[in-house]
């Protein structure tokens, strides 16, 4: 197993609102080995995005707040850190790619200033920064950027837009980038553009990164080990291989279901999981998927469910793995012999 | 960015085209005979006739007006006889754009400046003072902030000159009284606007950048947030230029507003209509300025428009 | 699929129940009707709240006072020229001995009723125009949105100054003249707001649904603008009561023996040096009130706010 460059323990980060606290992440614990692509995956609203922007503590404080936890990088806790600690990690060692491209480049400032803004504080000399900028843009695959640079984001098309936000997170090589749903507003095309583009990237520079994600799809494709999340919570972990073919979660399984396959029969309907996730203002005080599960059980709704291991890779916070359960199929996708 | 401004520029001049319109037919339509008065010597009568054209039809006076004004010549005033518009805009207009500059450039810088200190320290005792300075100055109209000044730092403790216009210490006041009202409004917009653009997906990819909060406020909050503030600083000139009219009558200061003002209560019309259109040009070319400064500070203006 | 094998159930909590229908949407947060939730956030804002206290206040004075008193507004008092405020004259005299407290009031009347109306008839012609012009677009939009570009660039006021010049002092004539380009500001506001719901998908769904517009229009965008609305009169009323005051200042407003804030205010700064209290009272009630509207519409512009629906 290769080293871990980030770890999260046991993290809860919640929201103080009119009407009370919002507990966005309750109690999350996955890692980052160096590398390696992580996929992050849950429907909206599972606390994924807010995981994610609390690694480089990007959320609001306040309102938000930790409420316990730890955020190892580097063996370092990134909630103990100081506004200067914290900056020298964002956008040098870690770096984020947000959702939107069309809101999250600056209108005012030529793109390539905001590419080498990355340096500003790090005293390295400004024809090096031009360097770095320039070759960053041809990598991620912007043409002639010698003219992009001197543009404004307003005159780039959204794909472009994408690829300069991801020249702003890789510009100064970090050890990991965190992917906040960065296809979401692209369209299919200019999407798979960009994941190969990652790909790419992790080969050349052996980055590590975290996908976070609603689209099986982009998992399948991408990612070496997957967490889903549900609730604020993690429901399952594992290899991808765990996560398609060996299902160990009535979510994942459900999520699974709800997505077209090239396999399927013609006429084989597929099936959306019902209901919407639970309101994380005042949290289900059992399992979070019990009112949507086809296997509840009345203990679901009344006890959390502990973390199953099933194999070194591979766990699962689910009653069904419990001795006294009875015995159900989740396994969605058949593996290929 | 040239066609903007040519797009701008035919603007303007046909906004100024009907101005000047309109403002010649309410004039022309009053009731009775504006341009007749007793007090009038014959040698003035007679330019002013000339000038207007009483003689010819209405459309004939329109165009012989439209023909004086390209040539710059505002007419003639039946107060003052014997002196013509552009004189009184002569003799006076030095004395507005002083103060008016003036009073602008304190509205402005500390507008901004107060905007941003009480956006940045937001809930604490810096943004309640702002707040309360902006709600104050958005509260009292300028010539009771005039009268105020004046009795306070003039006459009661007799800090600075009541009135006239002779050095620098005499300018305070006026200008002061003037600044206010508008330096509240700048710093309430640039208060409202700072607060909307921190909440802006760029800032917290600034943020993720690893900048200091310094530059995330300087470079990326600012330089956004000013842009509603470039926006109304035409209405702003228009505003302290009309304030002009009442701090001079108030301060004794022989500018421009104080013959206006004069003119209004004289009945002066042929005054009123020479510097209700000088003004009218006056504002529009202000606005223009703004129009084509907005384009270059904000580049998303320059190409597609809007 | 094979279902569970029972088996190994030796506790009854490990029958599996299946979806629980009731729980699977359950919303929890108390939900608010758009006017509770303002409603809830300017109760909220004591500076909104007394602002709106001292404007009925303000008001139910202008009504009463005037009658409650023993002077008349006009009525000369030779003996009390420029008298201080005492417990016969509660707010001093003016120069020719005439009481200040129900001039105040008598003035109120008319800078209330020309802030209030002017205001009023303004926002609803320009809501009228520009709803019309947002909703239906087209040539008429274009047309009306080119008249309306030239008239905002003409300075308001000038055209005020000067229609009162050609048709005289006086209320109604005061109250025509600030209409005549006040509207502009409402209608090109109401028009990029209806222009922007109308894109909005809800609308077209209603459209495709095959709602009259009329109803589409009553049902989906009033209610959707008004809050703005409410918020846009409640800050454009002291704008007026302003213009009064500046129009009666420089002598286009209000002819004697009547009176306004602006025409008291004018009297009492001739008289500053002499008795400074007869400046000092209109001051005090033109700045009070222009303070308490703020306040009101700083307070119904945050509670209307949909970005700030559901926070503190």
């Amino acid at each position: 197993m290769s080293e871990k460059i980030l770890e999260l323990n046991n993290v809860v980060f919640s929201f103080k609102t009119y009407a009370g606290l919002v507990h966005a992440v309750r109690g999350v614990s996955f890692e980052v080995r160096k590398g390696e692509i992580l996929g992050i995956v849950g429907e909206s609203g599972c606390g994924k995005s807010v995981t994610a922007q609390s690694i480089l503590r990007l959320n609001p404080e306040p309102p938000g707040f930790f409420e316990g936890g730890e955020i190892l990088f580097k063996g370092q806790d990134i909630i103990k850190m100081n506004n200067k600690q914290l900056r020298n990690i964002r956008g040098k060692d870690i770096g984020f790619i947000f959702q939107d491209p069309m809101t999250s480049l600056n209108p005012t400032m030529r793109v390539g200033e905001q590419i080498e803004e990355v340096f500003i504080g790090t005293g390295t000399p400004k024809a090096e920064v031009r360097l770095k900028a320039l070759n960053i843009m041809r990598l991620v695959g912007i043409n002639d950027p010698e003219r992009r640079f001197m543009q404004y984001p307003h005159e780039l098309s959204g794909g472009m837009k994408q690829r300069i936000m991801i020249a702003i997170a890789l510009v100064s090589r970090p050890s990991l980038i965190i992917c906040d749903e960065p296809t979401t507003s692209l369209d299919v095309t200019i999407e798979a553009q960009i994941l190969d583009l990652l790909l790419e990237l992790r080969e050349k520079l052996g980055t590590s990164i975290i996908m976070i994600t609603h689209d099986l799809g982009v998992i399948a494709r991408l990612c070496d080990r997957v967490v889903v999340m549900y609730g604020g919570k993690v429901a399952e972990q594992g290899t991808s291989e765990d996560i398609f073919f060996d299902t160990a979660h009535p979510y994942t399984s459900g999520l699974l279901k709800s997505i077209a396959r090239l396999d399927m029969e013609r006429n084989q309907v597929l099936t959306p999981i019902e209901g919407t996730p639970p309101d994380l203002f005042a949290p289900p005080k059992g399992c979070p998927f019990a009112a949507r599960c086809e296997y509840a059980m009345s203990v679901c709704c009344e006890y959390e469910p502990s973390k199953t291991t099933l194999t070194e890779e591979h766990s699962t916070y689910c009653w069904l793995q419990h001795d006294l359960a009875p015995e159900v199929n989740l396994i969605v996708e058949k593996r290929e012999a | 960015m040239a066609k903007y401004i040519i797009k701008r520029v035919i603007a303007a001049i046909i906004t100024l085209f009907v101005l000047i319109t309109v403002v010649f037919f309410l004039v022309r339509l009053m009731p009775g005979e504006p341009f007749t008065s007793a007090k009038l010597t014959e040698e003035v009568a007679l330019n002013m006739e000339k000038y207007y054209g009483f003689d010819k039809p209405l459309y004939m006076q329109y165009f012989q007006y439209i023909e004086n004004l390209l040539h710059g010549n505002f007419g003639y005033s039946m107060f003052y006889t014997n002196k013509t518009v552009n004189y009184i805009i002569g003799q006076g207009f030095p004395f507005s754009a002083d103060v008016g500059i003036r009073a602008l450039m304190l509205a402005i810088s500390f507008g901004i400046v107060f905007g941003i200190l009480a956006a940045k320290n937001r809930g604490t005792k810096i943004d309640f003072f702002c707040v309360i300075v902006a709600i104050l100055g958005t509260s009292i109209p300028d010539f009771i902030m005039g009268a105020l000044l004046q009795y306070f730092f003039g006459i009661k403790w007799g800090l600075l000159p009541v009135a006239k216009y002779r050095g620098f210490e005499y300018t305070i006041l006026p200008a002061c009284a003037l600044a206010f009202y508008t330096l509240a409004s700048v710093s309430r917009i640039m208060r409202a606007s700072m607060l909307e653009v921190v909440q802006q997906d760029y800032i917290k990819t600034a943020k993720a950048k690893g900048l200091s909060n310094f530059r995330i406020t300087v470079k990326h909050q600012i330089r956004n947030a000013i842009m509603p503030v470039i926006t109304m600083l035409g209405p702003t000139v228009a505003s302290v230029l009309t304030g002009t009219f009442v701090i001079e009558s108030i301060f004794a200061i022989p500018g421009m507003g104080k013959y206006y003002v004069e003119s209004v209560t004289q009945n002066d019309y042929s005054m009123i209509l020479g510097m209700t259109v000088f003004y009218g040009m006056f504002l529009v070319v202000c606005n223009l300025i703004v129009d084509i400064l907005y384009g270059i500070v904000d580049p998303r203006v320059r190409i597609g428009g809007k | 699929m094979h279902v569970e094998k029972n088996k190994k159930l030796t506790k009854e909590m490990f029958v599996v129940m299946g979806k629980n229908a009731d729980d699977m949407e359950l919303i929890i947060r108390p939900t608010l009707s758009f006017w509770q939730d303002a409603w809830r956030r300017l109760k909220k804002n004591k500076a909104a709240i007394i602002g709106l206290i001292i404007i009925v206040c303000y008001g139910l004075l202008a009504i009463f006072a005037p009658f409650l008193s023993q002077y008349e507004y006009s009525t000369m008092d030779t003996s009390a020229i420029d008298a201080s405020p005492s417990l016969v004259h509660w707010l001093g005299c003016d120069s020719t001995g005439r009481d200040l407290w129900v001039r105040i009031w008598m003035g109120a009347r008319v800078s209330l009723t020309i802030g209030l109306l002017s205001a009023t008839i303004n926002m609803c012609v320009g809501a009228v125009i520009g709803g019309l012009c947002g909703f239906y677009g087209g040539k008429l939009d274009m047309v009306m949105m080119r008249i309306v570009d030239i008239l905002y660039g003409i300075p308001s006021l000038i055209i005020t100054i000067l229609v009162m010049v050609v048709i005289g002092k006086g209320v109604m004539t005061l109250i025509i003249a600030m209409c005549i380009v006040g509207w502009i500001g409402t209608c090109r506001f109401v028009r990029g707001e209806v222009y922007r719901l109308k894109g909005q998908d809800f609308i077209s769904a209603a459209k495709i649904l095959g709602v009259p517009d009329i109803v589409i229009i009553v049902q989906q965008i009033i209610p959707n603008v008004l809050g703005l609305l409410v918020t846009n009169l409640c800050m454009a009323i002291p704008g007026a009561i302003f213009q009064e005051a500046f129009l009666s200042y420089i002598g286009l407003g209000i002819s004697p023996p009547n009176c306004s804030w602006g025409v008291l205010a004018k009297e009492g700064i001739k008289m500053l040096r002499v008795a400074p209290h007869e400046v000092a009272a209109p001051a005090f009630f033109i700045c009070t009130t222009m303070l308490a509207l703020n306040l009101l519409g700083d307070g119904l512009r945050d509670a209307v706010d949909p970005k700030l629906r559901g926070t503190d």
